[in-house]
């Protein structure tokens, strides 16, 4: 920290790595921006904190009230079999939290930002590896390939987890729709890889022959080394941005999935099922609101990310704009 | 030029590469996966016999890799099979009149979003600094963020239901010189919007981006300082020096579209490549599947491999990349 703040003032230009509250101070003068992250907190926090948060359970229904108006029991309604729509969407918001956070790690992190650098260092033959297969799953209609894998593999992963059906912990996980989880976290971890491994190689091509890259091999680092202490951090600023914007893009997918009918199924709630749930033209002239709730928050999840993200990009990649 | 044209043969040598790899994985995902097309074939009545037999007939006993052998040495030869969801009819007299369907208001589409998205960034880049250019990337960003599964009933309710001005969905054609054309039809207007909308702001922030670059060029300044009218300054040296990179995007966008219709196809009841691809997965009809899957991606692989051929002309750099290093 003290060697950061002391370059810090003599090369203000050149420390890539730039205190965190320089880069937070930046974002704040971005009010869309910070409106964006406030919303984007409080959609995950209250999908991390369902249990608690949601005055319902998402399964819970209450026939005598069914299609009701906003009222103190139920603030944004219920739906056809009397269910809390506001704890449904904080349930719903729960389902996006798993499926992003999971997607995002394995998909866009472990196996993205691994690729994209070990392509970008190593080059020649490797690098044409990585990137043909990358280009492989690039040309391939994602939507499509994704609606067939999910609806011929589904079966198999039902059976396997049906094993553990009446075990002590993963029974319970079963019933919680785990298979489902596990089924659209792969399906999405596949493909969410590819943009991640395409914007870090490029980044990295021009690292590479950098000075400090150099020296930390004529020290005698290994590759390992050289990638993920000397490569990584200086790619952190592209992967903060590139994240961002990929955790719209998999809400937006797994909404897609589920909507289809092939994604999280109900009870368990998604803003997919919600959705394809009021969207009937009748439901939609009786009852806008089955609708509009989960369809509003939907939209600003994504709006959010997509302005958090520019402004990150601004902020971080000054060069780039 | 020497290098110009091994990087080019090179690309072209991997594009079969990548397609063979795609119709692999396709083919396996519908053999090995579950659910029986015979099955939804034969509907209620079913005999283990009759079952055998057209399995027998459709080759479907016969050994994985012989059956994609087969396929693969039919579809080169331009048999696409057949059709399970119409059934009996080749491949080929389903898919090609749907995908100019889908082509037709995608093409539109595509228009209307450089048409808009273009002038839009332009502007927006132009007016850095001051509150307009944010307000625009935020207004058609906000139109990219509403995902189509809910702008389409909300569009269908305000101007069909609302408003009374479109229909619904459907799709109507009319002959021209024995084209079937669709476009000249109201029914059409709505799927254009749909598909144009969440479109605009990509273009418009790239545009943008593109052109903050090329303003700080000195040919920029240059004209400027010898009193060319702005109007000039931005068509001639700004505009046309950012929308280079720009005319490579037009294929990516395209395929992105046709990928998109999958949803808009199925929710407004048109007739296109999208509703048949959700159509065909549902109803295990592997041949269908196969043909689409392996027609979006060889649009992309050509679109791609046409960027990146674009781009080595411009740029050297690109094609010595990865020797120069190591």
């Amino acid at each position: 920290m003290a060697y950061q703040a002391a370059s810090g003032t003599l090369e203000a230009e050149d420390v890539t790595p730039r205190p965190s509250f320089l880069v937070l101070r930046r974002l704040a003068r971005k009010r869309l921006a910070v409106v964006g992250l406030v919303v984007i907190v409080t959609i995950y926090l209250a999908g991390i904190l369902a249990p608690l948060v949601a005055p319902h359970g998402f399964a819970d229904t209450d026939f005598a009230n069914t299609f009701a108006g906003p009222s103190l029991e139920h603030p944004l309604g219920t739906d056809r079999l009397g269910r809390d729509m506001l704890s449904r969407v904080i349930w719903a918001s729960q389902t996006t939290v798993i499926i992003s956070a999971a997607v995002i790690l394995t998909g866009g992190l472990a196996l993205g930002v691994t690729l994209g650098l070990l392509a970008g260092y190593a080059g020649g033959r490797l690098d044409n590896l990585i990137m043909r297969v990358a280009d492989a799953f690039f040309g391939l209609p994602d939507i499509l390939l994704l609606l067939l894998i999910t609806a011929t593999i589904r079966p198999r992963v039902e059976d396997f987890f049906d094993k553990f059906n009446g075990w002590p912990i993963l029974g319970g996980l079963n019933d919680a729709g785990l298979p489902d989880y596990f089924l659209i976290f792969g399906a999405l971890s596949l493909f969410g890889w590819v943009g991640m491994a395409r914007i870090v190689r490029s980044q990295v091509l021009s690292l590479r022959e950098t000075d400090y890259v150099m020296a930390a091999r004529a020290a005698g680092a290994r590759t390992p080394r050289v990638l993920f202490l000397h490569l990584l951090p200086n790619v952190s600023n592209i992967v903060i941005v590139a994240v961002t914007f990929s955790l719209g893009a998999i809400a937006g997918t797994e909404i897609a999935l589920t909507w289809l009918g092939i994604g999280i199924q109900p009870p368990h709630p998604s803003f997919g099922v919600m959705i394809f749930d009021g969207s009937g033209l009748t439901n939609l002239r009786a009852h806008p609101m089955l609708m509009l709730v989960p369809a509003v928050v939907v939209a600003a999840l994504l709006f959010s990310f997509n302005l958090l993200g520019d402004a990150l990009n601004d902020v971080l990649n000054p060069h780039r704009r | 030029m020497q290098g110009l044209a091994s990087y080019i043969i090179r690309r072209l040598l991997w594009a079969p590469v990548i397609l063979l790899a795609v119709s692999l994985v396709t083919f396996g995902l519908g053999r090995f996966g579950p659910g029986d097309p015979i099955q939804i074939l034969q509907g209620q009545y079913r005999d283990p016999e009759v079952r055998e037999r057209i399995a027998d007939e459709l080759g479907y006993n016969d050994n994985f890799f012989v059956q994609y052998g087969r396929y693969m040495k039919n579809f080169v030869t331009g048999d696409l099979g057949t059709s399970l969801t119409y059934r009996g009819l080749p491949v080929e007299d389903v898919i090609f009149p749907r995908l100019w369907v889908t082509l037709q208001y995608n093409l539109v589409a595509l228009v209307l979003i450089f048409a808009i998205g273009l002038p839009a960034g332009i502007w927006a880049a132009l007016r850095q600094g001051t509150w307009t250019d944010p307000v625009i990337i935020s207004f058609f960003l906000f139109f990219a963020s509403v995902p189509v599964l809910v702008s389409i009933p909300i569009l269908q309710w305000l101007f069909a239901l609302k408003l009374g001005w479109l229909p619904s969905g459907g799709w109507e054609v009319r002959e021209f010189f024995g084209v079937e054309i669709g476009l000249l039809n109201k029914r059409a207007i709505l799927p254009v919007i749909i598909l144009t909308l969440p479109g605009i702001a990509g273009v418009a922030r790239y545009m943008r981006a593109q052109v903050l670059e090329v303003l700080s060029e000195d040919y920029v300044r240059t004209a400027r300082a010898k009193g060319l009218a702005e109007f000039t300054v931005v068509s001639r040296h700004i505009a046309r020096n950012a929308l280079l990179p720009l005319a490579t995007i037009m294929g990516f966008a395209l395929v992105g579209l046709l990928a998109g219709s999958i949803f808009l196809e199925t929710l407004l009841g048109i007739p296109g490549i999208g509703s048949y691809a959700f159509e065909a997965v549902f109803n295990r009809d592997y041949d269908s599947i196969m043909a689409i899957v392996l027609i979006t991606s060889a649009a992309f692989v050509a679109a791609n491999l046409l960027v990146d051929i674009t781009y080595a002309f411009i740029d050297p750099r690109i094609r010595l990349g990865g020797e120069l290093g190591r």
